[in-house]
């Protein structure tokens, strides 16, 4: 049974095609690495996911609701489905703690104690228990995606969607959020990554797509692909990226 | 000449009952002009169409034309147009409401557009309705950037008062009109307007600087 389902859609900036009538079927479980040139759509495709975009034509159907079904519905997608940001985009006028917590308190309805001893397990998770109590600006940038990922787990998320999730961090803190990341993987998390981390795509990634002026060109497994690829332009890409 | 302070100990009472009218109309009007403003600034930030066009027209009608107009036309031409009589001191806190919501409206929206937008991208993802973005995420951020511009506002509607002596409202500069009128004392009545005023708007700065100080600017 597939988690997210697009079928044929298409994304329009004005004049620009972004998303050109793509298909694409994501089953729970999968970690799927998508990768390409930029401009090549795959940040806009990961955020028709959630609905941050409106798609144009098609449909996108995500754990059987349509992006298309209304605001209330798609409220409901994105609580299935959490959202990891470039530039993390924790709430400055928050603390550690009261980011992850936030979720949980204004969209699951959670007293504020349950919330906070919720942030506190899962802030645990991605190493940070000691930091609850500060705010996003004393992070680090590794440390402000890690707590970043927390609060999209908070909500208890089905899948979870990444956007570049490294590329705003020095080389040397990226191996903590990588980290993060292939744990919650290894849990059987679904995820749906835009990065240029091939060593993540070859070790933790089920699933390698490859997009290319709005298309899925493609598809595969990642060690394959990444090792030898019929197709030239992803074998391009890849000379560019390593 | 020679400065008589006997003439200011004698205008006192009547200039600090003055001065109590000015706080008076400054501090409703102001809160009157507060809610109008943050309706249409977030009209014009985050409204519709039809919601964007009226708050504009609103701002756009109140910031291009003086507040004395604005007064004098709801003191004496609003009972003649609409039968709506009101008392000077109504008049005047209509006039502070209405003329600092306009100004206060733009400060609003500034500060609510300036908040990066992947906060508000943050909130919507997490499943959030966009009302609750606004009040528990914006709002928050936007909120610590309006103080400086806000107290600039406030400083000038409480001297926006002094306009008010045309309808007759018997706020400190009527008083020190009143005053002067009657023992041409000129030079000890203005400074002591002028020195009541500083103190007024000395200390709103002051609040205005505490309440800066004590936020985490973000």
């Amino acid at each position: 049974m597939s988690i997210v389902e697009f079928r044929k859609v298409t994304k329009t900036f004005g004049e620009v095609v972004v998303l050109r009538e793509v298909d694409l079927s994501i089953n729970a479980g999968e970690v799927v690495v998508l990768i390409g040139p930029s401009g090549s759509g795959k940040s806009t495709l990961l955020r028709c996911i959630n609905a941050l975009e409106e798609i144009n034509g098609g449909d996108l159907v995500v754990d059987d609701i349509s992006v298309l079904s209304g605001r209330s519905q798609v409220r409901v997608i994105r609580q299935e489905a959490g959202m990891v940001f470039q530039q993390f985009n924790l709430f400055p006028q928050m603390t550690a703690l009261e980011n992850v917590a936030f979720g949980p308190r204004r969209v699951r309805g959670l007293s504020k104690a349950e919330a906070t001893e919720q942030a506190k397990a899962l802030l645990q998770k991605v190493g940070l228990a000691d930091r609850g109590h500060h705010y996003p600006s004393e992070l680090s940038g590794g440390q402000q995606q890690r707590v970043a990922i927390a609060r999209a787990l908070a909500v208890k998320p089905k899948l979870m969607l990444f956007d570049e999730p490294t590329s705003a961090l020095d080389p040397e803190l990226r191996h903590e959020v990588l980290r993060v990341m292939q744990a919650l993987a290894e849990e059987g998390m679904t995820m749906i990554v835009v990065t240029h981390e091939m060593a993540f795509a070859r070790q933790v990634g089920t699933r390698l797509i490859f997009m290319e002026d709005g298309k899925i060109s493609v598809d595969g497994d990642p060690a394959t692909l990444l090792k030898n690829s019929e197709n030239p332009r992803l074998r391009e890409f890849l000379q560019h990226v390593h | 000449m020679e400065f008589d302070w006997s003439v200011i100990e004698d205008a006192l009472p009547a200039l600090l009952g003055g001065a109590r009218l000015t706080i008076l109309i400054t501090v409703v009007g102001l809160a009157g002009g507060l809610v109008v403003g943050f309706l249409a600034g977030l009209m014009r930030a985050y409204g519709n169409t039809i919601l964007n066009a009226i708050a504009f027209a609103y701002i756009e009608l109140i910031r291009g034309t003086p507040i004395v107009v604005q007064v004098m036309f709801i003191y004496f031409a609003l009972p003649m147009l609409a039968d709506i009589r009101v008392n000077p001191m109504t008049a005047a806190i209509t006039a502070i409401v209405v003329n600092a919501g306009a100004y206060i409206a733009e400060i609003v929206r500034g500060s609510f557009l300036s908040v990066h937008k992947g906060l508000k991208e943050a909130g919507l993802a997490l499943g959030l309705p966009m009302w609750k973005v606004l009040v528990y995420i914006i709002g928050p951020v936007a909120f610590r950037r309006m103080i400086p511009p806000l107290g600039n506002q406030f400083i000038v509607s409480l001297k926006d008062t002094s306009l008010f002596i045309v309808i007759g409202v018997g706020e400190l500069t009527r008083q020190g009109q009143e005053i002067m009128a009657a023992n041409f004392r000129a030079v000890e009545i203005w400074t002591a307007v002028a020195i009541l005023y500083l103190i007024m708007t000395g200390t709103l700065t002051l609040i205005l600087r505490v309440t800066e100080r004590r936020m985490r600017m973000l």
